[in-house]
């Protein structure tokens, strides 16, 4: 029952995605993928999630450290905070950064006049997709930076070690393994995001429109190769993002 | 970015109001918060040890920034016009009865989980099955795949040009569908690890003193998961009331009938309607920060008992 359950919901339609794809050949999704929109777009999310996966690396090792190494009033709210982009709908983080962040708000107007505009244009998609990976970072490293303990970090800095040095010879390699694992997870679920950016880019075709965005205009659209084409290499991003984090996923978890 | 030993003067006032670092940093977070600031003294700060102050003030500033600000201000404008305002957005027949659709499919996707989320745990854990490694990498594709893929997915095998000729298109089974993809995995692994752990010499000894397999299941396995079945349940619940991407497609987005509560806080948007969407924002907020607190009360409970 629980295979058939999964085949159904799972299996089989990622399976005729794939195989509908390819219903004209290989040479139209060529074609498809091709156009000057889709370039774009392909182009566009590599930037964006580029630059969300490393500002969010560099926020998740920093946040790990303090949640893990330091005590500090308020760190129950501050741990709590950092998983809230999990349970908030994209859309409604969209609608959050318009709030502030969009012409008519008082920084988003003020930003404007001053010729960064955030909303409908590259920074806004780039903070709607650093707050729905906001954790995955985090929240791999918290149970490795836990589990190697700070002997090695304490032995280090009675010898004379700097707080930089320590961090880059002691804690970073122990980290690494668990640092790749959230870095894919961050860049899968970044490649991907729909709904947020559906709200903050304005949808403009060839300027805003990210890959799925491309596969919901295209299909909208009736242009259902260039809409599969498109969903093509979401898949296959996710499914390489899924082996790579298979083999990286910290070893306690495997087994 | 911690870069160096210098420490920011609102930095160094935080830690001399904080209690130091421990040295130990075995346990969970929940133990050495339990443990209370009383037992450590100024002086158990190992050496070398920094207090929290230039990353934790870079931390806060990108969550305030990213989303602390952002999400107070749908609250703020949540009541642009005042309280009553509020309750005219959330009670316009369209809004009520998204939310109900949302609240209904959400419980209902949270219960079918908690059921075959269980079964498919125990499947990867207990079965001999071949190709179940395959079977455990695929359990993850719905949170590797990009929602907007998942419903078009589903809308080719279940959609008007379905080729198993049976579509479900634009109804509100749809809803529930696209639910149940997005959330699978949810269930399956917080009960997983839980059934690894398990302690099996117990169950041969109840078998072995004449229990039958289901008495062994309802009062030895089953107490052992049920935490980790609620937690994931509570998840897949709150990820379902916010789901926006997969619906967009194949439940057609018909007022009454399957449009779910971001998609209506989305058309909200789109004509220019703020107070409105972001009052139903409001509520969805509320209904996620309810699960979490009850998630984190779940853990503690959990945590107590171990």
């Amino acid at each position: 029952m629980a295979l058939a359950y999964l085949t159904f919901l799972l299996v089989l339609p990622v399976g005729i995605v794939v195989w509908r794809t390819f219903d004209h050949g290989l040479p139209a999704v060529f074609h498809a993928l091709s156009t000057a929109a889709a370039v774009h777009a392909i182009w566009l999310t590599v930037v964006i999630a580029f630059y969300a996966v490393v500002l969010n690396t560099v926020f998740g090792v920093i946040a790990a450290v303090l949640l893990v190494r330091h005590d500090f009033p308020g760190k129950r709210a501050l741990n709590a905070v950092i998983d809230l982009p999990i349970a908030v709908s994209p859309v409604i983080v969209g609608l959050a950064l318009v709030l502030v962040y969009g012409a008519n708000a008082p920084v988003g107007g003020w930003l404007t006049d001053h010729g960064l505009p955030i909303i409908f244009s590259l920074p806004g998609m780039i903070i709607a997709t650093v707050f729905v990976c906001l954790p995955m970072v985090v929240r791999a490293v918290v149970p490795v930076l836990e589990e190697v303990g700070d002997d090695q970090e304490q032995a280090a800095a009675t010898l004379g070690a700097g707080r930089w040095q320590t961090f880059r010879r002691i804690t970073l390699p122990a980290i690494r393994g668990a640092l790749a694992y959230g870095v894919v997870l961050a860049l899968a679920r970044a490649l991907g995001e729909y709904g947020a950016i559906a709200v903050v880019s304005g949808r403009l075709v060839g300027r805003t429109q990210t890959v799925t965005l491309l596969v919901q205009e295209r299909y909208q659209n009736f242009d259902q190769q260039g809409a599969y084409s498109a969903a093509l290499v979401l898949v296959l991003a996710a499914v390489i993002a899924l082996l790579i984090s298979r083999a990286l996923r910290p070893k306690e978890l495997v087994r | 970015m911690t870069s160096s030993k210098q420490q920011s003067g609102a930095g160094a006032g935080l830690v001399d109001e904080a209690p130091p670092a421990s040295g130990v940093a075995t346990g969970s977070a929940a133990d050495r918060f339990a443990e209370g600031s009383t037992i450590r003294r100024r002086g158990d700060r190992p050496p070398g040890r920094h207090g929290p102050g230039l990353g934790l003030g870079v931390v806060l500033l990108y969550l305030s920034v990213i989303v602390l600000i952002p999400l107070g201000a749908v609250v703020w404008h949540a009541f642009d016009s005042g309280l009553s305002g509020f309750w005219q957005s959330v009670t316009t027949p369209e809004a009520s009865s998204t939310l109900k659709l949302t609240i209904g499919a959400s419980v209902l996707v949270g219960l079918i989980n908690m059921l075959m989320g269980t079964l498919i745990a125990w499947l990867l854990v207990r079965d001999r099955l071949p190709g179940r490694s395959v079977l455990d990498t695929l359990i993850d594709l719905p949170f590797a795949l990009p929602t907007i893929v998942a419903g078009l997915a589903l809308l080719t095998v279940y959609g008007p040009e379905s080729p198993l000729h049976f579509s479900i298109a634009y109804t509100r089974t749809a809803v529930v569908v696209a639910l149940l993809f997005v959330t699978l995995p949810f269930v399956v692994r917080t009960v997983q690890p839980v059934l690894l752990e398990l302690d099996r010499e117990m169950e041969e000894a109840a078998t072995s003193l004449g229990a039958s397999p289901r008495t062994v299941f309802f009062r030895i396995i089953l107490p052992s998961i049920a935490p980790a079945m609620a937690a994931g349940t509570a998840l897949a619940f709150a990820r379902a009331m916010s789901e926006f991407g997969s619906t967009v497609l194949i439940t057609g987005n018909l007022p009454f009938k399957t449009q779910v509560a971001s998609v209506h806080i989305f058309n909200q948007i789109e004509s220019d309607n703020v107070t409105g969407a972001a009052a139903v924002a409001t509520i969805l907020l509320l209904v996620s920060l309810v699960v979490l607190v009850a998630l984190d009360a779940l853990q503690r409970w959990a945590g107590r008992r171990d």
